[in-house]
């Protein structure tokens, strides 16, 4: 452990933290844009940027390890002042029309424009624009509103390991995209889309999310991914009722990272095939039943085979896609009222 | 599964991760990237075999040989961890000698794989401190299944790679709640809890907890099932979110058996193809609509939120039971639903004693948890095994059921890929269908030109059992003389093809391996 004071206040913390992490913990909010928890630290954004006492120069808290004795300041006024700099620079370079973008109201961006109050940038000069690139089935990618962080890239590189974007040209044509600037279709995309979770702005969007709703209007709810048995944390985008796109959830073993089923694999839920009334099939065909005629033909077939042939007759498969608590009790409706023991389920295939 | 993150050596077999079980893939990716050494044992060029410092391509179905024959590789060249073996296990000698008949040489003649790379994986496995062992249903899904568990097993005591950080057998559940599924007690030989319906003691509990006679005998398993209902032995169903009809080995076999009953009632989300077959189709709800929690593979209990109302009349699956107990005459009532269904569940379920709605509010916590003040178990085994010493099990290899022949020459094996899931009920109704919209047979270039087929040409293809068409992709990713298909598609179903040999213990089907011959056809004869 080193000890370290972070805006006068002494704080605690073990020697490998870096002064991002020990002043996170301690409830003081550094801004980031570069910054993702797990990935390289790279240091490229400076939104971060402490002064550090002794230090000449202004460091980066994501990628300056912690000191014994350390005298830091999050919010001096060459701090800010430097940060203000750095968000002038980047919206110099940044489509503006945030009264339509889908991150309106959840771009940190936006939100340290506010903070700091930079409201407009002296830097005038050529823009980029890009086309808005809607190849992909699942999200577009617009570069007129990407500021580089290179999230995106690391994500794709060092957890997916697709590596699928990287940053083309130089300087002020700096893009970053696929080889070839190629569609997502033609790399080695799987469609994770885990590049469009950690993008900080409006760039990289779920397709199934524009237009939909604003951000403050969508209800996040975590739940545990309905696929495979690695039970990935997610976050159900809710608007108006609908599921409408999915968000990255930390609380699981996942760290936040999904594959194309968890976070694009949705939909299904909100089929036009989804079955809304119980049926009984008369004559072949099946007719929409109320739940008490159903449930009445159901339980007087099971009473009648169950006089005649015993509990040995039946045999029920419960499910591996259902919950515990459903599970249980479908074991113990076929134990403790058809009184057999043949209940299974498709665990082995 | 972060813990793959701090293993020196992860040995991978029959488990094509980065597809059927992608964040796991991402962490094996991970860890080569950081540095750790990563072994591979499939017949399939999967992707991780790219990321593989060593890439056994052993014959499908001789796991065995290869797994006994890394063992005596180690025993061999003292690589084996001595004071784990004397303090901690059972049945050493007797399965020492079965060990010593696997030479290299020997282990090369069954499987295919070269002795010096055998030697190579055997010696990096062997030195390592702590090395995982991860695999899924290609080990699984054979009449061998259990015989290659434990041959897995076998190498873990040998290096004591048990018990401890970074080390283990992981075996990967293919499906969302597998592992709560056979938690809870959905298996005919276990109340919830593993608690076995044999032993008198169990039986007792659960009778006077539950407050009523309880049946002795075993249950039936799936495929048992369904040869009990084409003999005519079961007379009704009750089926809750499955879909045996694509599922199952020998599909033919089982819409025959489902046909047979006197009554099936199906519980479901869709109209399946095993849904269409039923009396009765009562709707329950989807993932999103309802409260619990499901279990992981790494036995971490999670939740489970309403995130949207139900649709149409549908109604929670837990409640449709409890709806149709009070039907039948028993006053089951859950007022306060699944957080009450739980609390149940804890009072009956010694690893799920713990467990409680409020306590999953931030994250899942993994069973054993026997007490609301225990933090759950990371890992098993740690000082000692449920049975006391962890035990050798002398195992044999032994051929598939069913090899290729003249008649039947191409080896069939079955999985998944990326962008469809299972039956493809749910994944078929979402956009990933466009990225995989139809079956790709895979088939290599060697054994394409044999047939004359080009890359996109369809084929029939048949089994001793049924027949099915397909369009295929011709590519290395498999060996010659293998052919790959999922089960995903019902324009496919490719469980028309597989085989119900089942293994004797675990009675898993043999679904990786069964002989099929091909022939030409034209696209037309593709049913949509």
């Amino acid at each position: 452990m080193v000890s370290i004071k972070i805006n006068g206040n002494l704080y605690n913390v073990p020697a490998d933290y870096t002064i991002l992490k020990a002043a996170e913990e301690n409830g003081i909010d550094i801004p980031t844009l570069c910054y993702e928890e797990g990935l390289t630290i790279t240091g490229a954004c400076r939104m971060c940027v402490v002064e550090v006492k002794g230090a000449r120069k202004l460091l980066a808290a994501c990628a300056t390890p912690v000191t014994d004795g350390m005298e830091v300041q999050t919010e001096s006024e060459r701090v800010v002042s430097a940060r203000r700099d750095i968000l002038r620079l980047l919206i110099a370079n940044h489509d503006l029309r945030c009264l339509t973008c889908e991150r309106n109201g959840d771009c940190r961006l936006q939100d340290y424009c506010y903070r700091y109050q930079v409201e407009d940038t002296p830097y005038k000069g050529a823009k980029k624009e890009y086309p808005i690139d809607t190849d992909n089935h699942f999200f577009i990618r617009d570069y007129s509103k990407c500021i580089k962080c290179g999230k995106c890239v690391l994500i794709c590189a060092e957890v997916n390991g697709a590596h699928v974007y990287d940053f083309m040209e130089r300087g002020f044509d700096t893009k970053v995209t696929s080889a070839f600037d190629d569609n997502l279709q033609e790399t080695t995309c799987t469609a994770c889309g885990m590049c469009v979770n950690v993008c900080p702005v409006g760039a990289l969007v779920e397709k199934s999310v524009l237009w939909q709703g604003r951000p403050w209007e969508v209800k996040k709810v975590t739940t545990t991914c309905g696929y495979c048995g690695v039970g990935c944390q997610l976050k159900l985008k809710v608007k108006d009722d609908r599921i409408i796109g999915v968000a990255a959830a930390k609380s699981g073993s996942n760290l936040g990272h999904l594959c194309a089923k968890g976070q694009f694999g949705w939909e299904y839920v909100q089929s036009n095939d989804r079955l809304t009334d119980p049926l009984i099939k008369r004559n072949g065909v099946f007719e929409k039943v109320s739940w008490d005629e159903a449930l009445t033909y159901v339980a007087n077939r099971l009473k009648a085979i169950w006089q005649e042939h015993g509990g040995q007759a039946f045999a029920g498969l419960t499910s591996a896609k259902c919950t515990n608590e459903e599970n249980y009790l479908f074991q113990k409706f076929m134990r403790t009222i058809l009184k057999t023991n043949n209940v299974d389920h498709c665990a082995r295939l | 599964m972060n813990e793959l993150l701090n293993t020196e050596v992860i040995f991978l077999i029959g488990a094509n991760t980065t597809e059927a079980h992608p964040v796991t893939g991402y962490r094996i990716k991970q860890a080569v990237r950081n540095g750790r050494k990563l072994i591979v044992a499939d017949p399939r060029k999967i992707e991780l075999a790219k990321y593989a410092d060593i890439w056994l391509r052993q014959r499908p179905g001789t796991d065995i040989a290869l797994i006994n024959g890394l063992a005596h590789v180690i025993l061999r060249d003292d690589l084996w961890d001595r004071k784990f073996v004397a303090d901690r296990s059972e049945g050493f000698d007797e399965w020492r000698e079965i060990v010593e008949q696997y030479n290299p040489k020997r282990v090369e003649q069954i499987t295919g794989v070269k002795a010096e790379l055998l030697e190579e994986a055997a010696r990096m496995f062997g030195q390592a401190e702590r090395a995982s062992i991860v695999y899924a249903m290609g080990i699984t899904q054979h009449i061998s299944g259990t015989q290659n568990v434990l041959s897995l097993a076998n190498l873990a005591i040998l290096t004591g790679n048990v018990g401890k950080e970074g080390a283990g057998v992981y075996p990967l559940r293919g499906q969302n709640n597998v592992q709560g599924a056979c938690d809870m007690g959905g298996l005919p030989n276990y109340y919830p809890g593993y608690q076995l319906v044999e032993s008198e003691e169990s039986r007792e509990k659960f009778a006077k907890f539950w407050g009523v006679e309880l049946p002795e005998k075993v249950g039936l398993t799936v495929t048992d099932m369904m040869d009990a209902a084409y003999a005519g032995e079961i007379k009704a169903m009750y089926i809750m979110g499955e879909n045996p009809v694509l599922s199952d080995p020998d599909a033919n076999h089982v819409i025959e058996a489902l046909k047979n009953l006197d009554f099936l009632v199906v519980q479901d989300i869709f109209m399946t193809e095993t849904a269409e077959l039923a009396e009765v189709v009562l709707p329950g709800a989807s993932f999103a609509e309802k409260t619990g929690t499901f279990t992981n593979t790494e036995r971490r209990i999670q939740r489970v939120r309403q995130a949207i109302s139900l649709r149409g009349n549908s109604k929670p699956d837990s409640e449709i039971i409890v709806a149709l107990a009070n039907k039948m005459g028993h006053a089951w009532s859950y007022p306060r639903g699944p957080v009450e269904i739980m609390e149940e569940i804890a009072r009956c379920t010694p690893s799920y004693a713990g467990i409680s709605f409020d306590r999953l509010e931030t994250r899942g916590i993994q069973w054993p948890c026997p007490s609301p003040d225990h933090p759950g178990t990371p890992f098993l085994h740690k000082d000692t095994f449920t049975r006391g010493k962890g035990k050798f099990h002398a195992v044999h290899y032994m051929p598939a059921a069913e090899e290729p022949d003249e008649e039947y020459p191409l080896l069939l094996t079955t999985g998944r890929n990326l962008y469809q899931f299972h039956t493809g009920s749910m994944s078929r109704r979402s956009k990933l269908e466009r990225m995989r919209p139809e079956e790709l047979m895979m088939i290599h270039p060697n054994t394409a030109r044999e047939y004359k087929l080009k890359d996109k040409d369809y084929v029939q293809v048949e089994s001793r059992r049924g027949e099915v068409q397909t369009k295929i992709q011709v590519t290395d990713h498999i060996p010659p003389g293998m052919v790959f298909l999922t089960f995903h598609y019902k324009e496919t179903p490719t469980n028309r093809l597989t085989i119900n040999a089942t293994d004797p213990v675990s009675n898993i089907p043999e679904l990786k391996i069964c002989g099929v011959r091909i022939k030409k056809i034209k696209p037309s004869l593709i049913s949509k």
